[in-house]
């Protein structure tokens, strides 16, 4: 139990994947301008990234591991398929954020409304990818895994809501003419990439 | 031919995809910390960008509108393994530093982009030329922030020491903010302000 808490404290905070890896970046910058779109595009990633993550994982570990055909038939025990990694990881966040919106749009309309225009947004998401690639890179089981990609999507809307909230202050000051808007923004996240730094070595 | 120049020329500073169009920004900061590093990345990326922009143009017609990010991020993908294989098999030591980053190309908004955005309405010979020219746009942001990081942060250029460290007996002492991830988004938004200076029409008005 610890060390689950431990890793997603792990994935939230000392390695957060958007302030540590630059995972993200462009709906990051892109989408923060406000904080209600911000909570929105989060709680989508969020959702996402939980379900893609562990989804990945089972994919990776009974089809694409080195011998992991062996429970198909033992003659393809010493196929190796991670190559198409990339490929099906892809293939499965594409068609998850698909059927996600649907399932939405069908059951869930309020919810719908407020995520709707992210969601297809997310599939593209280099976040999403990211995360299900480090866990194939970490070798992470599939507890592990789900723990992993719900801290990781907690981590990324941390931080692009506390970004909306400091661009929405931002707006009331008066930078040079160059630096507004994109070059204001980066530096900002540079600071915030400072503060979370802070965290390095926290361990539960 | 002036046509294709400007779509060769134009996104290096005026179209810029990582200082104006904020397309790739992940995998800009994560692999500079390195000058060889970035330019394998960037040499990567621009030939992901040619091909994709290629095919994709060529596909343009017989691509159904309400499929077509699939059809493109199974083209984009087909191409990312390609590039990845070629890598681990003759740049293995590289290819074990950008680790997860070589796969994130296929989620580097500056491929979806050139192909959502000029691709699908253009013939092939000209896509690719867009293809080109944003890759280099790219590659351009990428060394110039991979020299400052590299220079600063550990003294050396292509790993060859350049700057004695004081570890090592000489005078530079190292910055070791250039090396983390904040140091990376500071370099950028220097570019940045350092380009709208010097064309202040990119000026954002808000």
């Amino acid at each position: 139990m610890e060390y689950y808490l431990n890793l997603a404290v792990k994935a939230i905070f000392v390695e957060n994947i958007a302030l540590a890896f630059f995972l993200g970046m462009c709906s990051f910058l892109a989408v923060s301008k406000r904080v209600s779109t911000a909570i929105g595009l989060g709680l989508a990633v969020i959702f996402v990234l939980s379900v893609t993550v562990p989804l990945n994982n089972l994919v990776y570990v009974y089809a694409l591991k080195p011998g992991a055909l062996a429970w198909v038939s033992p003659a393809l025990a010493t196929k190796d398929l991670s190559f198409l990694g990339f490929l099906t990881f892809i293939g499965t966040i594409a068609a998850l954020t698909q059927i996600v919106e649907m399932t939405l749009d069908r059951f869930a309309p309020a919810l719908y409304a407020a995520l709707g225009i992210f969601l297809p947004l997310i599939a593209v998401n280099c976040a999403i990818l990211g995360a299900s690639l480090w866990m194939m890179e970490r070798n992470y089981n599939l507890a592990e895994s789900a723990v992993f990609g719900f801290g990781s999507g907690v981590g990324w809307a941390l931080a692009i809501v506390a970004l909306a909230g400091i661009r929405e202050r931002l707006r009331y000051s008066n930078p040079p003419e160059g630096l507004r808007g994109l070059g204001l923004t980066f530096i900002i996240v540079g600071l915030m990439a400072i503060g979370f730094m802070a965290f390095a070595g926290v361990q539960l | 031919m002036s046509k294709s120049r400007e779509a060769l020329i134009d996104p290096l500073f005026n179209n810029n995809p990582i200082a104006l169009q904020i397309l790739g920004i992940c995998s800009a900061l994560a692999v500079t910390t390195k000058m060889d590093t970035a330019l394998v990345m960037s040499a990567a990326v621009i030939f992901v960008l040619l091909f994709s922009n290629l095919f994709i143009s060529v596909l343009r017609n017989q691509i159904p509108t309400s499929i077509r990010i699939i059809v493109q991020l199974v083209i984009i993908a087909s191409l990312v393994i390609v590039v990845d294989e070629v890598l681990k098999a003759y740049l293995f030591d590289i290819s074990k530093q950008l680790s997860v980053f070589v796969g994130l190309i296929i989620t580097n908004c500056i491929i979806m982009g050139r192909a959502e955005a000029y691709a699908m309405q253009n013939p092939p010979g000209m896509s690719m030329i867009d293809g080109l020219g944003n890759g280099l746009g790219y590659g351009v942001i990428l060394a110039g922030t991979a020299v400052l990081r590299e220079l600063f942060g550990s003294g050396s250029l292509f790993s060859v020491q350049l700057l004695p460290l004081v570890s090592e007996g000489g005078w530079y002492t190292p910055n070791g903010l250039m090396v983390l991830s904040p140091g990376a988004f500071f370099i950028i938004g220097f570019f940045i302000w350092g380009i709208r200076t010097w064309k202040p029409e990119q000026v954002e008005q808000d």
